[in-house]
């Protein structure tokens, strides 16, 4: 298990937004992703989870640095992603790969799904022939669950599963080391969600893939990881082993989170406690000072407006972002 | 007890440049005043466009044939301007995205005070005052002044919110909720599943709700149809349907749902794709994803049959209530 | 249309069946591209269908049709050295001009002219429009800001000048003319690939295509050009109106083509001097301009709503 497989530290994302000012304007910095750090291991499915305006999807971005980040490191296989120059990261792209949420968006549709698939090989493997590459569409198309011959097809001919099957392939094809899920099967029926999930992680068996898996949905996600991250407007309320996480919740967020997801079983639905939070979601523009969380916990108190809370041990496995997860 | 919604042999089918698609086919279904009936399906199940039917609002290549009855007045049938007195004020839908159901460029106090001007002929004064009323109801904070505002200026759970109040404004007798809840976060649908459930408790209005999400119907709904490729392939009591499902699609639905009370080693999952509806598979349309097929499956399409207690399936497998 | 795909299973797993018919090692399915539905949709376009076969047939007569006229178009008929009527006899189909020439095989010798500068010229705006529309969009930053200033800047100038200028500085040369002409016309074209880069810049597809280890340059001609290709070819069917009209202006002005070689513009300006006498001299070069800029037009106009992506 090498420990400088994929190292994330204080990792933020900023955007400034004009917010002002006639001829000279004034931004203030819209914290996407404000203070991330985890590690990721060969073979490991890390599951991010946060409602909208967490910042998951930037955090998955700015991994593989299609978005910018305005601090912090991403260190991969030693190197730290942030110094890389154009040509460099380019390069490093090779293993790190992304499978996109929308399935159809993310894919060109004027380029047949043959031509979409052969995309990473014409970029890395320069060298290979025509038929060679067709040979490795084929064969990765089929490991994906598609018909080979379906290769000239275009992707309005695909249903929307087929769609992410054909994002997979390309993604895949080249065997990466690490791949970031971006909501893979949000777009897609419940029935077919299934098929795909149970695809990357064969897929994770067979190539000993690291997932990087962002979703919002808590019970995909305790399938598929190992370990969980919990997200709250750009900050990390809790880092935890998938047991530790499900079955005892520290961070007063995740308590929320996880007792709101509907259980498909009328009698325990209805009789269940759910915790409501109160308030609104605040503007990643103008987050609450301290724990970013306070508005909406009924725990907090005046140590958590003044101070932020780190990242502290909770047990075997499981780190929290909270004063008082001991209450 | 007549039901207040009564659909009676519904089809529905559009004219595509590929020939007609029949969306709905054949379907009956009955509301109750005072019950939630939950309606389930996937994409092509042909859920959404039974009550688009029914609201006429469907798309301009679309008919509708059959009979939808909501207090024995038929909807097909009525007149554009019979329907208009009808929408609002006795039959209600709460959309999927708030944001596209309500106007950009309107308050929210003028859009809900609206609905009563428009229905019941009150005066502006008389419908703001009943607009603030209804979103306090709904539990919207600081009600008075989000009158002021506009949908933009809202989160995706108050608009949510402004629109279950418009859709109470009349105080209609049924109220249709197409995926409510889809396209919001968890913890804002957890909120607006409790508002509903209080609305379903202090109304007697029926109410119907659409959805692909199973959690969601084990916590609404009285009673639930389930529809595949525009048919009922099930319907029963919400208890029977989760606890003992007759048809393998609702099995393989409650089986495929991942479920954070259930540990499992691999997720199971319904063979194959959802149907294409321009070419649907003969016999039963499920019969390419079904782990119980026979012959008999592929060339004749199982008709409704009756069981015990009201539960329906179609499916020629038969069934042992658990 | 979708076929039932193979899903790999493990063992135990109680839900799955291999239900689907035997895999059968037929031939690949050829997929069904956005381009032919489009196609398909234009074929149902009277308007644009009679529009674009009556172009291609004029076009046909003007290139081919000078080998079958008796007369050229700068042979004087020195029996007649006056404007008259069509007379079959002396071969003169359409009559003659004030100087004795053929109109017919001048008339189809101006419409070689016209069709050749408007899909040269047009050409020209094409690269260069392409070009520097795309890179402007896709790059962005200081790159984009400088492109679109040296634009801006461009339209300033007051283009008919630059063309005078232009021409009188280096003499009337034909193929001057027209990269003249493609000169001025790529600015529009340049700004409007630009905007149609902004909106792709953001589709998902493309950040795949950086993902998948895409190069500026790849990117750009990979995903970008296909993808505007409907909205250029739009505005090139609009623009090649455009172009024969302005170098119709040209000859009007007399700075076009030189004497005795002739354009429909040319044809125009001549006939519009004896407007009075002859009026045939007049109209039918103008009825020839005239129906090919309204065939453009309608060609253009057919294409905008076949490549329309609502219905997509």
């Amino acid at each position: 298990m090498s420990d400088a497989f994929l190292q994330v530290r204080d990792l933020k994302v900023h955007f400034p937004i004009r917010t002002g000012g006639i001829l000279i304007g004034r931004y203030t910095p819209l914290k996407a992703v404000d203070g991330v750090s985890f590690d990721l291991n060969p073979g490991e499915t890390l599951g991010v989870v946060g409602e909208s305006g967490c910042g998951k999807s930037t955090l998955g971005r700015a991994v593989l640095q299609l978005i910018g980040a305005t601090d912090g490191a991403v260190s991969w296989l030693g190197t730290d992603l942030t110094s890389l120059n154009k040509k460099e990261l380019i390069a490093a792209r090779e293993n790190l790969q992304i499978v996109f949420q929308d399935p159809l968006a993310s894919l060109d549709p004027r380029m047949t799904a043959g031509d979409i698939i052969a995309e990473p090989l014409l970029n890395y493997r320069s060298t290979m022939s025509k038929a060679e590459r067709r040979m490795m569409v084929e064969g990765i198309m089929e490991r994906v669950g598609l018909l080979p011959r379906m290769i000239n097809r275009y992707p309005h001919e695909f249903s929307g599963g087929q769609c992410q099957r054909i994002g997979i392939a390309r993604a895949m094809i080249l065997r990466p080391k690490l791949v970031i899920c971006d909501e893979p099967v949000s777009a897609l029926d419940v029935s077919i969600q299934a098929q795909v999930v149970n695809l990357l992680m064969d897929l994770q068996r067979d190539f000993g893939l690291a997932l990087l898996f962002i979703s919002h949905d808590l019970a995909i996600v305790r399938h598929i990881s190992h370990r969980v991250l919990v997200l709250y407007l750009g900050r990390v309320m809790e880092l935890a082993d998938k047991a530790a996480l499900y079955a005892t919740p520290r961070h007063p967020y995740t308590q929320a989170l996880l007792s709101a997801v509907p259980i498909p079983d009328p009698t325990q639905e209805r009789n269940k406690d759910r915790i409501l939070l109160t308030g609104e979601l605040p503007s990643p523009l103008n987050p609450p000072t301290g724990c970013v969380f306070r508005t909406r916990c009924g725990k907090a108190t005046d140590l958590c407006a003044s101070q932020t809370p780190k990242l502290e041990r909770a047990g075997d496995g499981q780190e929290v972002a909270c004063h008082h997860w001991k209450d | 007890m007549t039901s207040v919604l009564e659909i009676d042999g519904l089809t529905v089918s559009f004219s595509t440049p590929d020939g007609d698609v029949s969306a709905v086919s054949d379907i009956s279904l009955s509301v109750d005043a005072g019950e939630c009936l939950g309606l389930v399906g996937e994409s092509g199940s042909g859920k959404s466009q039974t009550f688009m039917a029914a609201l006429g609002l469907l798309a301009d290549n679309g008919t509708a044939t059959g009979e939808i009855r909501l207090d024995g007045i038929d909807l097909l049938s009525a007149s554009e301007k019979k329907l208009n007195t009808l929408r609002g004020e006795r039959i209600a839908m709460i959309f999927q995205d708030p944001m596209t159901s309500l106007t950009p460029h309107m308050k929210i106090g003028r859009q809900l005070s609206e609905v009563l001007i428009e229905h019941q002929n009150v005066d502006t004064k008389t419908g703001w005052a009943r607009a603030l009323d209804m979103l306090n109801r709904v539990h919207i904070p600081a009600a008075e002044r989000r009158l002021d505002m506009y949908p933009h200026e809202l989160s995706g759970g108050l608009r949510q919110r402004v629109m279950i109040a418009m859709a109470l404004m009349c105080e209609p007798e049924v109220i249709v909720a197409d995926e409510p809840t889809t396209a919001l976060d968890v913890t804002v649908q957890a909120q607006i599943l409790d508002l509903l459930t209080e609305v379903k408790d202090n109304l007697d209005a029926a109410i119907v709700l659409i959805t692909h999400d199973l959690g969601v119907v084990a916590g609404l709904a009285d009673r639930v149809a389930v529809m595949y490729a525009g048919r009922i392939v099930e319907q029963g009591t919400v208890g029977d349907i989760f606890a003992s499902p007759a048809h393998p699609y609702t099995q393989g639905l409650l089986a495929c749902t991942p479920r954070l009370d259930v540990e499992t080693e691999e997720l199971i999952t319904i063979f194959g794709q959802p149907p294409n509806l321009q070419n649907l598979p003969s016999g039963c349309s499920f019969h390419p994803r079904c782990t119980y097929v026979v012959e008999q499956c592929k060339s004749e399409r199982p008709a409704l049959e009756v069981m015990n207690n009201g539960h329906i399936k179609a499916c020629f497998r038969p069934h042992v209530e658990a | 249309m979708s076929d039932v795909p193979i899903n790999k299973r493990r063992p135990g797993s109680n839900l799955s069946v291999p239900n689907a018919d035997a895999l059968d090692k037929a031939a690949d399915v050829e997929g069904r591209s956005l381009w032919q539905d489009a196609f398909r949709r234009l074929k149902a376009n009277r308007a644009a269908m009679i529009s674009a076969i009556f172009l291609i047939v004029l076009a046909f007569i003007c290139f081919v049709g000078t080998a079958f006229v008796p007369w050229s178009y700068e042979e004087i008929d020195w029996d007649i050295l006056e404007a008259t009527p069509p007379n079959f006899a002396t071969g003169h189909y359409l009559g003659t001009d004030s100087l004795g020439r053929d109109l017919l095989a001048r008339i189809l010798q101006g419409g070689q002219v016209s069709f050749l500068v408007g899909i040269l010229a047009t050409s020209v705006a094409l690269v260069i429009g392409v070009s520097v529309g795309a890179t402007a969009g896709f790059v962005g930053g200081r790159v984009d800001q400088f492109l679109m200033r040296f634009v801006d800047v461009m339209y300033a100038v007051p283009l008919m000048f630059f063309i005078i200028i232009l021409m009188v500085v280096f003499g009337r040369n034909f193929y001057l003319m027209f990269l003249a002409i493609g000169f001025v016309e790529w600015l529009t074209m340049s700004r409007i690939v630009r905007g149609q880069t902004l909106t792709l810049k953001n589709k998902e597809f493309i950040e795949a295509a950086r993902a998948s280890g895409g190069s500026t340059t790849s990117i750009i001609l990979r995903h970008i050009v296909p993808n505007v290709f409907g909205v250029v070819i739009v505005y090139v069917t609009l623009t090649i109106p455009q172009v024969i009209l302005l170098e119709s202006f040209l000859s009007f002005l007399g700075l076009g083509v030189q004497p005795p070689m002739t354009s429909w513009g040319a044809l125009i300006a001549e006939g519009a001097q004896e407007m009075e006498i002859t009026p045939r001299t007049l109209i039918l070069p103008a009825v020839c301009l005239s129906t090919t800029l309204f065939c453009f037009n309608f060609l253009g106009d057919g294409l905008r709503d076949a490549l329309d992506p609502k219905d997509r």
